[in-house]
């Protein structure tokens, strides 16, 4: 928890990992990909304040100590988040694997929750796998790569039959929130890979689901909150937003949560640090610190806050079903986190009232 | 023709090239690494992005626009783009002259021609939040282009209107939607303003973005960048 000039804010991080990306992991034959991608996560660390960088070899490989010190003790996190990407083309125990994060969970009862994940190319034992995943670690959350390479392929899209089957199952053993995340291939390579319609489509057929759009859809922002405007159950997920921006381009972020604000709503607004990639801590301190910077922001809605209590916690404790003690709730009037409804367009209610 | 003179003449030539994803030229967002005539009288451009995977399909357009703007001036050209996953396919394929499917050969339906205007009409929607942001007040809805006094961000929508195929004269409607190039209705133009300004929000982040990874990622100032 963090407390600010008696502000007291409960802190939900739903978006770190616990990678290991050091040349120990690197497949054989891929070792370009592997070193490619843990120096493109480095590059983004690169976009936070000085003092927090690390050099490469900690960052491939930084430890449970590092972990529990920079997420916890120093970084205010009440609960965290794990969200797996696999990656196993390119790293032979994967990159930040289920089982990886999960044997760190059990040594921290009550500090991690530990999401799964799913790739439709895996067919029935893809889906076998997912149920006993499930059952063993408890995941009512999953984290999606679409872009993730297997045996030739490209990635994939939610749109795929294969993906629907899985979301159907998903639904059965129990998921109810699916956190999304774009990169940069996807077969055909001649489409958009950032593109998020297929979320929309599905976020449409399972509306008992939440789709937590990570990074906002970025670099599709605008699409993003133009599909979250008529999808109750799609979230901005911030991670990045926060982290690549609101050190290093001030002025931006305050645009992109403006918005973000507008479009998308306060209530469906979750923080993310991306840990590994920021530590939370700089984060935290200076998302509770911030406003916008000048008169030319003023027709954005404003921040107050309650807004920056449910972003930082109260949502996603709602998504997960976490227990908030009293004292970090919030005081009736001061709206309903995480509320479905909140978008522009999904609500009459809305600022998009004063659109026509 | 001096060596000097050739290498700013490329220069200008690359200063053509933009990433169709950030409606910039590679030249100001340090995209070139460097545009040397080597000793036998080859244009060598070796350009370099922000990340090891940054999107194939704009990689490709880059380095495929880059060869011809650069042959255009009547050069023997060779275009390499450096440190990228896919560098080896696109720079054979672009040296080839084959195409993206062929360069991808299995992995790519199409050309890139409907990527392209994609972002294009992305390119329009931002640079309408571009001209019309001062305009606060006016009759938008009923405004031509004409009317609207010269800047640098008018002359640009004009001509990201016209490589669309749209209405880019005098007479045109200040406001289209970039799809269909229709006029849009007074009843919608504040929801097309809002667009219009997410647009551009999220160009100038995505911009803001790659210009820091490209600064972390390489130490040196891009060929032409200096000059913005």
């Amino acid at each position: 928890m963090y407390e600010k000039d008696g502000e007291k804010y409960f802190v939900v991080d739903s978006h770190m990992h616990y990678w290991s990306a050091g040349p120990d992991n690197w497949v054989p034959g891929a070792e370009q990909y592997a070193k490619g991608w843990i120096e493109c996560f480095h590059a983004y660390q690169g976009l936070g304040p000085p003092a927090t960088h690390w050099p490469i070899e900690k960052f491939m490989s930084y430890t449970e100590d590092d972990l529990m010190k920079d997420v916890f003790q120093d970084g205010y996190v009440d609960v965290a988040i794990f969200q797996p990407t696999y990656l196993t083309e390119w790293y032979r125990e994967g990159f930040n694997t289920t089982e990886r994060n999960a044997a760190l969970g059990a040594k921290h009862p009550g500090k991690f929750i530990a999401n799964t994940r799913f790739d439709p190319r895996d067919g029935d034992d893809g889906l076998k796998q997912l149920e006993e995943n499930v059952a063993r670690y408890g995941s009512i959350g999953l984290k999606l790569y679409t872009a993730e390479w297997k045996d030739g392929s490209r990635g994939w899209t939610l749109k795929d039959p294969a993906a629907y089957r899985y979301l159907e199952k998903a639904q059965e053993l129990g998921i109810k929130n699916v956190h999304v995340h774009k990169g940069p291939t996807i077969w055909p390579l001649d489409k958009d890979a950032f593109d998020v319609s297929d979320v929309d489509h599905a976020a449409t057929d399972f509306p008992e689901l939440n789709f937590i759009v990570e990074h906002v859809g970025l670099p599709r922002i605008e699409d993003f909150c133009f599909m979250a405007t008529q999808e109750p159950n799609v979230y901005a997920g911030l991670s990045v937003v926060i982290g690549g921006l609101m050190h290093a381009r001030p002025r931006f972020f305050a645009k992109v949560m403006g918005e973000l604000l507008f479009w998308v709503g306060e209530d469906k607004m979750t923080f993310g640090s991306d840990y590994g990639i920021w530590e939370p801590k700089w984060q935290i301190e200076g998302f509770v610190d911030w406003d916008y910077p000048g008169d030319e922001f003023s027709d954005y809605p404003r921040v107050t806050t309650a807004t920056k209590k449910k972003i930082l916690g109260l949502n996603a404790a709602k998504l997960y079903g976490i227990e908030v003690p009293k004292e970090y709730q919030l005081d009736a009037g001061e709206g309903a986190p995480a509320a479905r409804d909140d978008s522009v367009g999904v609500s009459s209610g809305s600022p998009a009232a004063s659109l026509g | 023709m001096t060596a000097t003179t050739t290498g700013s003449r490329i220069l200008a030539a690359l200063a053509e090239v933009r990433d169709p994803e950030l409606d910039e030229p590679i030249t100001a967002l340090g995209f070139v690494a460097s545009a040397a005539v080597t000793d036998d009288g080859t244009a060598e451009v070796h350009l370099r992005l922000p990340t090891y995977f940054c999107a194939p399909n704009f990689a490709y357009l880059m380095v495929a626009d880059a060869y011809d703007q650069v042959a255009a001036l009547g050069l023997r050209t060779t275009v390499i783009l450096d440190d990228h996953f896919a560098s080896d396919a696109i720079n054979e394929g672009v040296a080839a002259r084959a195409g993206f499917v062929r360069s991808f050969e299995g992995e790519a339906v199409d050309e890139l021609d409907e990527l392209r205007a994609d972002f294009l009409r992305k390119a329009v929607l931002a640079g309408t939040d571009a001209v019309c942001r001062p305009l606060a007040g006016f009759p938008l809805a009923t405004m031509t282009l004409g009317d609207i006094p010269y800047s640098p961000a008018l002359q640009r929508l004009r001509r990201r209107r016209r490589d669309l195929g749209l209405p880019y004269a005098d007479d045109s409607p200040l406001l289209i939607d970039p799809r269909t190039g229709d006029p849009v209705g007074a009843g919608d133009v504040p929801l097309h303003l809002r667009k219009a300004r997410l647009t551009r929000t999220s160009l100038d982040a995505n911009t803001g973005i790659c210009r820091g990874m490209l600064k972390h990622r390489y130490d040196t100032d891009g060929q032409g960048e200096e000059a913005l």
